[in-house]
């Protein structure tokens, strides 16, 4: 007979579970219950709770931090799905008070200041999972050797511009396929030129794949910008300043939800692309000074 | 053979569609009306049950789905795909600006939303499954409980013996947990069992 004193939590099976539960679907960021209702109303799967998108942080300058317990709670309080919230990298306190307070999943961020420059959170020391922002697919397996139990890329965030999302997706697709058909001699020295575990190397190899979710994130401002990334192959998205910088957020949560179902489907994808009013402004990426860029933050 | 088709709207889809073909089962990802056809089982996969519901209402799969059950047709919903067929839903009282959608009725249960709790709740556990062998390593993730099973609703496994995570009425098969996520297809055994003694 089983008994229940052999329930286990916090296993690197649930953290990576609650990623999958997530798949196909759009994580949407909020600053307020109100904006929280509004997407999953719309059919979110998870909101980001923070102080201010992405786009504000950029405007405001100065240094950005986790956002008020107070507000956390209250959108934990409003919404019936799973709640995430931003600690700074390598600020393990901001994620102990954000793992007591609750929420679902914290996501270690290159959106709010660095808090280490040299050290990511040693995140199997907690019970709450870690999404963390990649570039490549040795970022990403450093971050998942630290135990990250999601993967997203990191985009330029607040940016409007989907260039970097796209770029860091290919790049970690492409890096995967490449270690897949390599000879296993060949997968020590790639884990020296990634600066990446070699146990996780090795399990690319095999299996063709990250062992975690990977979603997109960072400039994802419209439907077809949700369908492009899905297509590419990652497997669902954060919306972080496209939603409530939109003309009509309701109606942008709402067409962006649908074209992550419906991304290899043209005809719907048209149909729901009609009539959304303006997305947010953007940002052309060439002209934003390398100081400025976030994706460069973390290493 | 036997097709099983996968509501494909959003969630862990995939890993079911796996765990057939360890079966050697076919199966197909279901997005849309039109792909009902031709299949002999459906499961309604993990995910959140929330966004599933919203994707199902505005592609209008309700009384696809629904007809399906009362032609007979095996369905398994697992977590997410448990709240979507259950006859109420239970909420919480704080959350009462969100939307409330009507599930499917398909099994007389009452489910009662992430009852398991959090995140940082979500649990693994041995559970003892009737008509299986030995112990089942069963995975909840913010998992629902089950609050009420009608009289006809058979009771498959508990946990403490009062919190019922896996149960059956008719062609319908519930579970809190999620037998995709191991590399154990015993349940999904068990539910092709359903599909092939029609």
């Amino acid at each position: 007979m089983t008994t229940d004193s052999d329930q286990m939590t916090g296993t690197w099976q649930v953290k990576t579970g609650l990623a999958q539960m997530l798949k196909g679907g759009v994580i949407m960021d909020v600053v307020t219950p109100e904006q929280a209702v509004i997407a999953e109303n719309a059919g979110a799967v998870a909101v980001m709770a923070l102080e201010r998108v992405p786009s504000d942080i950029r405007k405001a300058g100065g240094v950005a931090r986790m956002s008020d317990p107070k507000m956390i709670a209250e959108i934990i309080e409003s919404v019936s799905i799973p709640v995430m919230a931003k600690a700074r990298i390598g600020h393990f306190a901001e994620a102990q008070i954000l793992e007591a307070l609750g929420v679902d999943y914290i996501d270690e961020s290159e959106v709010l200041t660095p808090a280490d420059e040299n050290n990511h959170i040693n995140k199997h020391d907690y019970k709450v999972p870690f999404v963390c922002g990649s570039r490549d697919l040795g970022e990403a397996l450093r971050r998942i050797g630290e135990g990250a139990a999601m993967i997203r890329t990191k985009g330029e965030a607040g940016s409007g511009n989907i260039v970097e999302a796209v770029r860091h997706a290919r790049k970690v697709l492409g890096q995967i396929k490449h270690i897949h058909g390599m000879e296993p001699d060949e997968l020590m020295a790639t884990a020296r030129d990634l600066k990446a575990p070699f146990a996780l190397v090795k399990k690319i190899h095999e299996t063709g794949s990250l062992p975690v979710v990977n979603f997109a994130a960072g400039g994802i401002s419209t439907p077809a910008d949700a369908a492009l990334m899905m297509q590419i192959g990652v497997d669902g998205v954060f919306v972080g300043s496209g939603i409530f910088k939109s003309e009509t957020p309701e109606i942008m949560a709402d067409a962006i939800v649908k074209a992550t179902t419906h991304y290899q489907d043209p005809a719907i994808l048209a149909e729901i692309s009609k009539g959304l009013g303006s997305a947010m402004k953007g940002i052309d990426l060439r002209t934003l000074p390398e100081s400025e860029q976030l994706s460069k933050r973390g290493w | 053979m036997p097709v099983i088709g996968v509501l494909a709207l959003q969630g862990d889809f995939v890993e079911h569609i796996n765990m057939l073909d360890t079966l050697e089962v076919n199966s197909k990802e279901i997005r849309s009306k039109n792909q009902f056809k031709n299949i002999d089982g459906l499961i309604i996969p993990g995910g959140e049950s929330t966004s599933i519901m919203r994707l199902i209402e505005i592609f209008d799969l309700k009384n696809e789905i629904i007809s399906c059950s009362k032609k007979g047709m095996p369905i398994w919903g697992t977590c997410a795909g448990m709240i979507i067929v259950a006859q109420n839903i239970i909420h919480n009282e704080s959350q009462d600006k969100v939307r409330k959608y009507d599930p499917l009725n398909l099994i007389d249960i009452d489910v009662n939303r992430n009852a398991f709790g959090r995140q940082i709740d979500s649990f693994e556990h041995d559970i003892d499954v009737e008509g299986l062998h030995d112990p089942y390593h069963s995975i909840f993730i913010r998992a629902p409980q089950v609050s009420r099973a009608g009289k006809n609703v058979e009771i498959l496994a508990s946990i403490n013996k009062t919190k019922p995570v896996i149960l059956k009425q008719d062609n319908i098969l519930v579970s809190s947990f999620h037998p995709e996520l191991t590399n154990d297809n015993r349940i999904h055994n068990l539910f092709m069992q359903m599909v092939l003694r029609r």
